[in-house]
């Protein structure tokens, strides 16, 4: 027999990831614990590097396109709308209103399949199995609607610099407007499994709470900075396409904690349902192309610009010596910035709280190691 | 792989800029692009990328604003250069005095830049000093946002703005991964993407892919090459 000893109390530092089922991809946090108390935290990333921006040096503007979209693989649409709207910026080409609805419509589905994927993980992160069943049911319809669209269901490449390269197929509108009759309930019934469920609230209220200043102090933007009380959103804020001239509501929470943060997911969906609705009233034949060269050639200059990604602020920062290749293309990926906030987030919360909080600060490794 | 981005893909077709023959009907003409296309159908495949480029050179233009008046008052000689371009302000500030501008920007009498959107380099190797260090910010208050930029040289450090933002913790370690670029002050900078035992910067234009790419996947991996 071993001779009895008694075992140190101090701090213990163990390591979650980058295997691991509730990280979400190959995200590894270095927890130091005291017995199951978090006492501070360190995320190593980088294992899915890949070098986007490194590539993009060695493409021309209309190779980079697709590329863009293997980021954040779960929201390709918004990310190559991002990047296009971009390159479009510095061109200085204005779009026809048919391709601005249609990138709208496609934007905002992709929005609600971004945050189906996000609650079913969620929810199955701390131990609600049913969600997740319902929501890809519902993901489904809308990767089918992209399918018919463009051929691809995840990383869709969907428009293209300057407006769209496929016209609407003719079913199109009747098509989203099914969906979004069918859609707009399932989200009550979303709501009537989690909303008032106790374990939901026991396990979400008040925890990983970040407040306004602080979530502002470390660049977080999204459903996250809404859900500590910030209204800012960049669609309102900064319009781009055509938010203008839609109505919409910015949900917020209260608390800034991971219930308000569903809570402000859940209304952004209904939301995204309304402007898809308006978009599709508006939407009229046209032409789907601005006037852009067969060659992009840009002028010499840098040119920021950012959309509302459903994670947050997604900037990308173009600079363009005045040939057919961008000279740099730097990335500003939402998740990069707000999974830094974990570390504050995280502190003095239980070991299965970093769970639920990795899942609601909503981050696709893809697009966080780039 | 390297110099694959110096040879343009259209060979003849980029070669022409804005300036050449092509332009010399086209300037008058702008809009009408049919009337330009006929023409360039039997002769060479270069003229239809003529049509987009032969505008006026889009330039930067001088930015002027209160903001602007206020930082040069209040930093003699601090804000090199200031031009808008597509909507954009951004100003050049000397690195001696990036911290406490920034640190003015972010206070109410500055505009209230409290975001610090994004934080970036560019490599500019066949300049004196190669490095543009460039800071996006955003004002709620103001809904605006503004670059600040910063030119540093190979071995120059830079202050860091992790005591005003400290989301530029990351983004500087990213800055210091891809450029190499030193902070000063920065509590705990080093590789963030690459893997640590990593040598070379990525995102700077003289870094040669192969050779770095296989010292490492020798060491680590045990394979003769990673390509």
């Amino acid at each position: 027999m071993p001779e009895a000893t008694f075992l140190d109390a101090g701090e213990l530092v163990i390591n979650m990831g980058p295997q691991h089922p509730a990280t979400h991809g190959v995200l590894r946090v270095k927890l130091r614990l005291d017995g199951e108390k978090v006492l501070g935290s360190e995320c190593v990333i980088g294992y899915l590097h890949r070098g986007v921006e490194k590539i993009a040096e060695n493409r021309n503007y209309v190779q980079f396109a697709p590329y863009v979209d293997r980021m954040d693989y779960v929201a390709a649409v918004t990310n190559g709308m991002g990047y296009v709207e971009t390159v479009e910026k510095l061109l200085g080409v204005e779009l026809p209103p048919r391709a601005q609805y249609t990138r709208m419509i496609l934007a905002e589905l992709q929005r609600i399949a971004s945050h189906l994927l996000w609650l079913g993980t969620h929810a199955l992160d701390i131990g609600a199995m049913t969600p997740v069943f319902y929501t890809f049911r519902e993901r489904e319809e809308i990767l089918k609607i992209f399918e018919n669209y463009c051929g691809a269901r995840l990383t869709t490449h969907a428009f293209r610099i300057g407006g769209l390269q496929y016209d609407l197929y003719d079913t199109f509108e009747k098509e989203v407007t099914k969906f979004c009759d069918y859609f707009l309930p399932k989200v009550d019934e979303y709501e009537t499994l989690l909303t008032k469920n106790r374990i939901w609230l026991k396990r979400t209220k008040n925890v990983g709470v970040i407040s306004a200043d602080d979530a502002i102090a470390y660049g977080v933007t999204g459903p996250v900075l809404r859900g500590s009380g910030v209204k800012w959103d960049i669609r309102k804020a900064q319009p781009y396409e055509a938010y203008d001239k839609v109505e919409f509501d910015v949900p917020i929470g209260q608390n800034g904690d991971t219930y308000d943060r569903y809570l402000v997911r859940m209304e952004e969906m209904r939301q995204s349902v309304r402007i898809v609705r308006q978009c599709v009233d508006r939407i009229e034949p046209g032409p789907i192309m601005g006037k852009v060269g067969k060659v992009i050639k840009p002028p010499v200059g840098e040119v920021y610009h950012s959309i509302e990604s459903p994670k947050g602020e997604l900037g990308y920062f173009v600079v363009s010596d005045g040939s057919t290749h961008p000279y740099r293309v730097r990335v500003r990926p939402p998740s990069f910035v707000n999974l830094q906030a974990l570390d504050i987030m995280i502190r003095g919360h239980l070991v299965a709280d970093v769970v639920a909080i990795i899942g609601t600060l909503d981050i696709v490794l893809g697009e966080v190691d780039r | 792989m390297a110099d694959e981005p110096k040879v343009p893909p259209e060979g003849g077709a980029s070669e022409t800029p804005a300036k050449p023959a092509p332009a010399a009907g086209s300037p008058a003409s702008a809009s009408p692009q049919p009337a330009a296309a006929p023409p360039a159908k039997p002769a060479v495949p270069a003229k239809p990328a003529a049509p987009p480029a032969p505008k006026a050179p889009v330039k930067p233009d001088p930015w002027t604003s209160p903001l602007l008046d206020t930082l040069q008052k209040k930093f003699p000689g601090a804000v090199i250069e200031a031009v808008i371009f597509r909507n954009l302000p951004s100003v050049r500030v000397a690195k001696e005095s990036l911290v406490p501008i920034c640190e003015f920007l972010k206070s109410s009498e500055g505009g209230e830049y409290k975001l610090l959107t994004d934080h970036t380099a560019v490599d500019y190797p066949k300049r004196e000093k190669r490095f543009d260090v460039i800071y996006h910010l955003y004002s709620f208050q103001r809904n605006d946002r503004l670059r600040v930029k910063v030119v540093l040289g190979e071995n120059e450090k830079v202050p860091s703005v992790t005591g005003i933002w400290p989301t530029a913790n990351w983004f500087e370690r990213e800055v210091f991964d891809m450029f190499g670029i030193q902070y000063e002050g920065h509590p705990d900078l080093k590789r963030i993407l690459m893997p640590d035992g990593w040598t070379g910067h990525p995102l700077r234009k003289d870094y040669d892919i192969l050779r770095q790419d296989d010292n490492w996947v020798q060491s680590n991996l045990g394979i003769k090459s990673g390509q």
